[in-house]
């Protein structure tokens, strides 16, 4: 039952985990209720009362059993013993027959029967007496009388009345003498006993009756015939031959008292012998009719006593009723108490499981409710935050707005707190949304084909402000230091070198191993022989190009990125809690360097849920590496050929044979430039400073003859350039000025950041061509390049000529453009406007520029001129008055037109006037289309417009279509005049 | 913004946009200006927003310092101002300061001093909402760009994320 209620159990459980919260009534529950256990205990009752009444019964009937076959065993053991007597009595009756009848004359009288039956009386114990009494018929009686002397007496002692025969005793046991010469025959029942006897032949009993010594007793009778009796006599031949009677009485009631006090538990039972020959009458010959011992159980016996005529039976029963069975009462007991106890033990269990599967449920709702706060936490964060995040946008808006205006000096201040902290504010909100966001597991990844080196262009764009901010670049002294390893093989030489640098050994490392590649680099010095650039450019061919030429089959691919820096380093005790969000090294870097100290955190969650390890070295005072492995898998190759194709969509190839001189005294800062320029084609070299370039050029200059292909580009660090400053911005400007024959290279300044001094002074130095900003950014490098060496431009338009706006861009593209207007932004407008058609632009701030823009000889094709300028000053009077060309004192937009006309004419004049003859074939004069820009169209500017000499105008917005149209009317219907070849005539005149 | 995804930094800014539009503080020159902008000169928008804003300041103080002066009276170099004002606000496609600076001229016009009083407060009102509100886009847009740089996978839309 146990095991059941287990299994109940287990149900119970099994299905709680099914439905979860949901509470049901299991068994168990029912097992739990108190009134399952009274039943229990009530059905425990009546078992062990079952069990009692089965053992009682099963004793009642082994009782029963013994009772009868004590019974038996007594009615038995009475019938023999009463038989054995009857046989002492048949044989008497032969004796007397034998020796007085056959005997002649008598050899018995009274003595002798006296004698003998005395002596003989051990053998009949239960006969109190025997007589023998003659047959005496009626003719007879006075013969016997005188013979004996005596008169037949009746049992009343009386002389006896006329009969037809008598039975007088003759001869009589001295125990009973007292009975001679009485008439049996007149006593009813010995009249009849005699009567049957003589005609049975048998012994015959009486009925019982009280003897003379007040005993129960019966008289037995006997026939004792005179003759032999054929073999089967009748019973007339059984009366004729009758000559007497032999009697006894039997004292029944002493016979059964020493029956039974032979036999052992005579004191358990009572025997009861009736005499039942009248069915309806029993008559008792042994016993008390009392009512005492048990009435319940009784035994019935036969008796037989050898008389057909009578019926005997013997009645059994205990003295006592029957005790009650201990063992019974015990073993009911016994059940009953371990059934109870059973019982209150499933009970208990019961009790205690409901109790424990009510706490398991109501811990399930607190776990269900934790982790619901949980994750309310973070939705709370996430979008708490983002809601933080618009308003916060507003305060640090207004705080700029208000740092704008005009302020006092600490009003400045207080303004410029306040949006240091609200700046740091929305750092901390951003980054504490994005770790809510990891928390919440609303993030999640997407596999896209990616192209590494874009990727790390695109991350260093984004730092580049706060990197620019801070003055970090790649230098030796304070850097970061991006590399990306295939994971495996970096891996192995890291291990080692990890090791000797975990032991302590990274001093005994020597100097040339390290010097060979860049050497203290960080507080790791493992990153440095891993020969990194060389591994990093392999790994990125490979990774991209030969991805499927690869002999690695598997998919996946693990990237190892390390980023080192050189600074003051973690800390050791605070290099245990780096990962942890909120933490920082100590509480003063919050205040030195800013942050919230959950960016690493971040990285983290980010990292592993990218399938990667996270880990850094750290050395105080030296630097940290940081590095992490993400695993990537390989890309299909449709898609490596679409990144490919992207990749040489951002990565122009025109700059493919290109030869370049970086001129850095840092090598690493070197290595980083040359391998930008070699992402695009340009063949690098690196020299360490201006002098060294400058000798390498004049090399160079020297091999011309030997089809040595000369530098295309000087890349000059700015730091090389300020140290080397003194000869070399001689040697440079000398360059531009004895100008050999051959193309000059184009200088290129490269700087972290630039003040506009400095930039003035290296427009004055020579780099009028560009400054690239750091940090180099391949598209970016691109660009600029473009820029400078004016290629790019007809790859674009080639590339774009199936395109919509083709019609424009066509128009536009590669003209050189002027745009005057004094309002910087409209200028700025305008100039994008037309660069994205194509157009070359030039802008100029006002008349006065604009004039000497187009002094000619010019290359412009085009100039716009805003309407709404301010007229010209003093200055450009005096200076225009030596030229007497101008008259007005005051000349705006329209004077400055009429003014470049004037110009235009004068020039035509003389070129008509030089080539009169050849004029004819050149129809070609200067007129240069003048455009005017104007914010609102009026019609009567327009018209002034014209009047003035202006061809056209545009709305200042520009719209393609009306710039188009505006356009189109000059350079379609024009052949494009070749300027220089103009500029060349006009030299020659 | 690492966990708010390109879609809805795009769905941000659209709406600001068409706010702004709404509003009528923006034109389709905006529009125009933003088509501008191409690989090749990332920046431009908000290169020429702030080119604005240093012009603008620069002119918005002129004219307070020429309207604060007592004896004032020459409407003629407030009007260039004015000028200069309307044409670089019709640049950017800032419409309502530029129909302020209608207004503003038309009252210079007529030499109508309170009237000019009023519409520079009413620019100076109009500028600081213009480019607050621009300040806003320009933060959304950095933080567009910057989700799509990393390429952050997209978000899933969760329904009890408002």
């Amino acid at each position: 039952m146990g095991e059941k209620r287990q299994g109940y159990h287990m149900v119970a459980v099994r299905v709680n985990e099914q439905l979860g919260t949901k509470k049901n009534f299991s068994f168990i529950h029912k097992a739990s209720n108190l009134r399952i256990l009274g039943c229990w205990i009530v059905l425990m009752l009546l078992i062990s009362s079952k069990v009692y009444d089965d053992m009682n019964d099963e004793q009642k009937v082994r009782r029963k059993e013994v009772l009868v076959s004590m019974c038996d065993q007594r009615a038995r053991m009475l019938q023999d013993q009463f038989s054995v007597s009857v046989n002492h009595v048949h044989a008497l009756a032969i004796l007397v027959s034998t020796f007085h009848y056959y005997k002649n004359p008598s050899a018995i009288d009274q003595e002798t029967f006296a004698e003998y039956t005395a002596r003989t009386a051990f053998e009949r114990p239960l006969l109190s007496g025997v007589a023998y009494a003659q047959r005496i018929l009626l003719s007879e009686r006075e013969e016997f009388e005188r013979q004996h002397g005596w008169t037949i007496r009746t049992m009343e002692k009386e002389p006896s009345p006329i009969r037809d025969e008598y039975a007088p005793v003759i001869f009589s046991q001295e125990t009973v003498s007292y009975i001679e010469s009485l008439d049996m025959m007149s006593g009813e029942e010995d009249r009849e006993n005699i009567l049957r006897a003589r005609a049975t032949g048998k012994a015959v009993l009486t009925s019982p009756f009280r003897l003379l010594n007040s005993h129960l007793g019966v008289v037995l009778t006997f026939p004792v015939y005179n003759s032999r009796l054929p073999l089967n006599p009748t019973v007339n031949e059984r009366i004729e031959a009758t000559a007497g009677y032999l009697g006894g009485a039997f004292d029944v009631e002493s016979l059964v008292e020493n029956l039974l006090g032979q036999l052992a538990g005579n004191q358990a039972i009572v025997v009861n012998v009736y005499d039942i020959t009248n069915s309806s009458d029993p008559l008792i010959m042994y016993g008390h009719h009392s009512q005492d011992g048990d009435m319940s159980l009784k035994h019935v016996s036969k008796l037989d006593f050898g008389d057909p005529f009578r019926k005997h039976e013997m009645i059994c029963r205990y003295l006592q009723k029957a005790p009650t069975s201990g063992i019974a009462i015990q073993t009911a007991v016994f059940i009953f108490l371990i059934g109870s106890l059973i019982g209150y033990m499933a009970y208990g269990a019961g009790i205690h499981i409901v109790k424990v599967e009510d706490d398991f449920n109501k811990m399930q709702e607190l776990k269900v409710q934790a982790e619901a706060a949980d994750v309310a936490k973070s939705q709370f964060l996430a979008t708490v935050s983002h809601e933080i995040r618009t308003p916060m946008n507003g305060i640090l808006g207004m705080l700029q707005l208000l740092l704008d205006t005009e302020l006092s000096s600490t009003q400045r201040d207080y303004a410029q707190t306040a949006q240091g902290c609200g700046e740091a504010l929305i750092t901390l909100i951003n980054e504490v949304l994005d770790r809510a966001k990891i928390e919440a597991g609303k993030l999640e990844l997407e596999a896209v084909p990616f192209d590494l080196r874009s990727i790390l262009d695109d991350v260093l764009s984004l730092f580049s402000e706060k990197s620019r901010q801070k003055g970090v670049e790649f230098t030796e002294e304070g850097h970061i230091f991006v590399q990306v390893h295939l994971a495996e093989p970096a891996k192995s030489v890291m291990d080692v070198k990890t090791e000797t640098f975990l032991n302590g050994e990274s001093e005994g490392i020597p100097k040339s191993c390290a010097a060979r590649q860049f050497n203290t680099l960080s507080g790791k010095q493992a990153a440095d022989d891993r020969s990194s650039w060389e591994t990093f450019k392999h790994l990125d061919d490979e990774f991209l190009y030969d991805a499927s030429s690869n002999t690695m089959n598997d998919k996946n691919v693990t990237l190892m990125v390390c980023v080192e820096d050189t600074g003051i380093g973690i800390p050791e005790q605070a290099q245990k809690r780096v990962f942890t969000p909120f933490m920082q090294a100590d509480s003063s870097t919050s205040r030195n360097y800013g942050g919230t100290g959950i960016g690493l955190s971040i990285s983290k969650c980010l990292v592993e849920l990218m399938g990667g390890h996270m880990n850094f070295t750290s050395r105080p005072q030296i630097g940290s590496t940081f590095s992490f492995t993400v695993e990537f898998q390989r890309c299909e190759k449709s898609a490596v050929i679409s990144v490919k194709k992207s990749l040489s969509d951002d990565l122009p190839t025109e700059f493919k044979g290109l030869k370049a001189l970086v001129v850095d005294g840092k090598p690493v800062r070197a290595a980083v430039t040359r391998y930008h320029l070699k992402r695009l084609g340009i063949q690098a070299e690196a020299v360490s400073s201006i002098r060294t370039a400058l000798a390498l050029y004049a090399k160079y200059g020297s091999l011309i003859s030997n089809n040595e292909k000369l530098p295309d580009m000087f890349l000059v660090e700015k730091d090389s350039w300020i140290s080397g400053k003194e000869d070399g911005i001689m040697h440079l400007s000398n360059w531009g000025q004895n100008g050999h024959s051959y193309k000059l290279p184009k200088m290129i300044l490269l700087a972290t950041n630039i003040t506009i001094a400095e930039s003035d002074k290296a427009k004055a130095a020579g780099f009028a061509d560009t400054v690239i900003m750091k940090p180099l950014r391949s598209s970016m490098v691109a660009a600029c390049l473009k820029q400078v060496l004016g290629i790019g431009r007809k790859i674009q338009h080639g590339r774009n000529v199936p395109n919509g706006s083709n019609g424009l861009r066509g128009l536009l593209c590669g003209k050189k453009i002027l745009v005057v207007d004094d309002n910087l932004v409209n200028r700025r407008v305008a100039a994008g406007a037309l660069k994205k058609f194509g157009a070359d632009v030039q802008c100029a701030e006002s008349g006065q520029e604009a004039l000497k823009w187009l002094q000619i000889p010019h290359d412009f094709d085009a100039c716009f001129m805003d309407i709404q300028m301010p007229e010209m000053d003093g200055y450009v009077l005096n200076h225009y008055r030596n030229y007497s060309l101008v008259i007005m004192v005051f000349f705006s937009t329209f004077e400055a037109t009429r003014l470049i006309r004037e110009m235009e004419s004068k020039a035509n004049v003389q070129i008509n006037g030089g080539f009169l003859n050849e004029g004819t074939t050149r129809k070609s004069e200067w007129h240069m289309p003048i455009l005017a820009m104007t914010a609102d169209v009026i019609h009567a500017t327009l018209d002034e417009c014209l009047k003035c000499g202006m061809d056209g105008y545009v709305s200042k917005p520009f719209q393609e279509k009306s710039l188009y149209q505006a356009v189109a009317k000059f350079f379609e219907s024009k052949p494009v005049s070749n300027p220089e070849q103009l500029s060349e005539s006009w030299r020659t005149e | 913004m690492l966990g708010l995804s390109v879609d809805r930094l795009r769905a941000d800014m659209n709406r600001l946009l068409a706010l702004l539009f709404h509003q009528g503080v923006l034109d389709e020159q905006f529009l125009q200006l933003q088509q501008l902008q191409d690989e090749s000169s990332p920046n431009f928008v908000s290169e020429v927003v702030n080119i604005y804003f240093h012009e603008s300041e620069k002119l918005l103080r002129n004219l307070r310092g020429l309207l604060v002066d007592k004896e004032f009276s020459d409407y003629k170099k407030m009007g260039i101002h004015l000028n200069q004002f309307m044409g670089s606000s019709s640049s950017i496609g800032a419409q309502r300061v530029r129909n302020v600076c209608v207004a503003f001229r038309a009252a210079s016009e007529q030499n109508n001093r309170a009237g000019c009083l009023r519409a520079l407060e009413l620019l100076e009102y109009e500028y600081c909402y213009l480019k607050n509100k621009l300040h806003e886009l320009f933060q959304i847009e950095q933080q567009r760009i910057l989700a799509a740089g990393v390429r952050y996978p997209q978000q899933r839309q969760q329904p009890n994320n408002p």
